[in-house]
């Protein structure tokens, strides 16, 4: 990571969030296009999910890592506090590995 | 515990340090303080392996140090980060960062009421636009509350943020391979259980599901940070969002729906926010 990069990603993060206090008296968003920018960051979210948990560089991550995510899934599902939720992730991830579990 | 929330509520009411952007006469009930501080120390968890991850991964301290008061949004942090780790281009990392950041766009015009403000409160206000000071916001009816949940959510976050991002740097060096503390699923596990009430929405479960196989399936073959961009494809399968049924629905609903930022995702938004609205 550079400094170049995160001052670009830090700047048009901040341009992002800034057009709509400034601008709001001007002009509006369809909704339809606000609905397209929350599924595309859902989407992407999702993609990420999946990447991080399922891969590791351009091969599978090992079972352990995925078997955290699912376990601690499960309990969002199941509507558990956010915080369980990932300390049973990671918990479940670090007891796999320690049981010889890659 | 309990005095910490009483000091904190006194602190907000009579106020010093951030407290001063909130109007005269502002309340937040306990009960909404207490929601706001389980998110900031959740997320604090969050920073923290964010400084862990981003050291042990071979970062120099300073760059999770400068990303997280500079950036600030916690999903494009994680996203270029492990870009970067999994050997993608620096520009992918920046790239994947932005678009995902693109829905703070809608945020902001979400809560453009309650960043009408003077210039220097405005512009300081909208680094706080984030998907949690969002939800908390479009969660209260009354405008001064509206407020004070957005600046208290916020700022809140922002001292959190940067304190556990700062703690993570330090564990990360001293705890060494983050793989054997099983550190490596906390980020999947934060990113999916932001996302999860999102997904009830079933336009975007299909789109982000047909995304996630696309990313995965695009992995092995593509450099890194294209497959996940890759996954907006799996917007084709959201469909057009006709008129009818659900867009009459959302106008009974009201100002509050117009803005909804849920099916952005991170919201722990969902879930909290209908937690608020019950009480309201």
């Amino acid at each position: 990571m550079t400094w170049l990069a995160i001052v670009a990603l830090a700047g048009g993060t901040y341009a992002f969030r800034v057009c709509g206090p400034v601008l709001h008296r001007r002009i509006e968003l369809s909704e339809r296009v606000r609905w397209m920018l929350s599924v595309a960051a859902t989407v992407l979210l999702c993609a990420l999910v999946a990447t991080s948990a399922l891969t590791t560089g351009h091969g599978f991550a090992g079972w352990a890592r995925p078997a955290g995510v699912l376990a601690g899934g499960l309990l969002a599902v199941r509507r558990a506090p956010f915080i369980v939720v990932v300390v049973a992730a990671v918990a479940t991830t670090a007891a796999l590995r320690l049981l010889g579990v890659r | 515990m309990r005095s910490f929330w009483r000091t904190l509520d006194r602190l907000l009411r009579h106020g010093t340090g951030p407290a001063r952007l909130l109007p005269r006469g502002t309340e937040l009930d306990r009960a909404l303080l207490r929601d706001i501080g389980l998110v900031v120390l959740a997320d604090g968890v969050v920073g923290v392996s964010f400084g862990a991850i981003a050291v042990s991964g071979g970062q120099p301290a300073w760059v999770p140090l400068a990303m997280s008061p500079a950036v600030f949004a916690g999903g494009a942090q994680f996203a270029a980060l492990y870009i970067v780790l999994g050997g993608g281009g620096v520009s992918a990392a920046v790239i994947a960062g932005l678009v995902l950041n693109a829905r703070l766009l809608p945020f902001g015009f979400a809560v453009a009421d309650v960043l009408d403000l003077r210039w220097p409160a405005r512009l300081l206000g909208s680094h706080l636009v984030l998907d949690e000071s969002t939800a908390f916001a479009l969660a209260q009816r009354d405008p001064a509350r509206r407020r004070a949940a957005f600046f208290t959510c916020g700022s809140l976050l922002f001292v959190v943020w940067n304190l556990g991002t700062l703690l993570g740097v330090l564990a990360g060096r001293a705890a060494g391979n983050p793989e054997t503390l099983g550190l490596d699923a906390a980020s999947p596990m934060v990113l999916l259980a932001l996302v999860l009430p999102a997904l009830r929405d079933r336009r975007a479960r299909r789109a982000a599901l047909l995304g996630a196989a696309i990313a995965v399936a695009g992995t092995p073959f593509l450099p890194g940070g294209l497959p996940v961009l890759l996954s907006l494809v799996g917007l084709a399968a959201a469909g057009r969002r006709s008129a009818g049924r659900r867009s009459a629905g959302r106008r009974s609903a009201g100002r509050r729906s117009a803005g909804r930022p849920g099916s952005g995702g991170p919201g722990s938004g969902g879930r909290i926010r209908s937690r608020a609205e019950g009480r309201a």
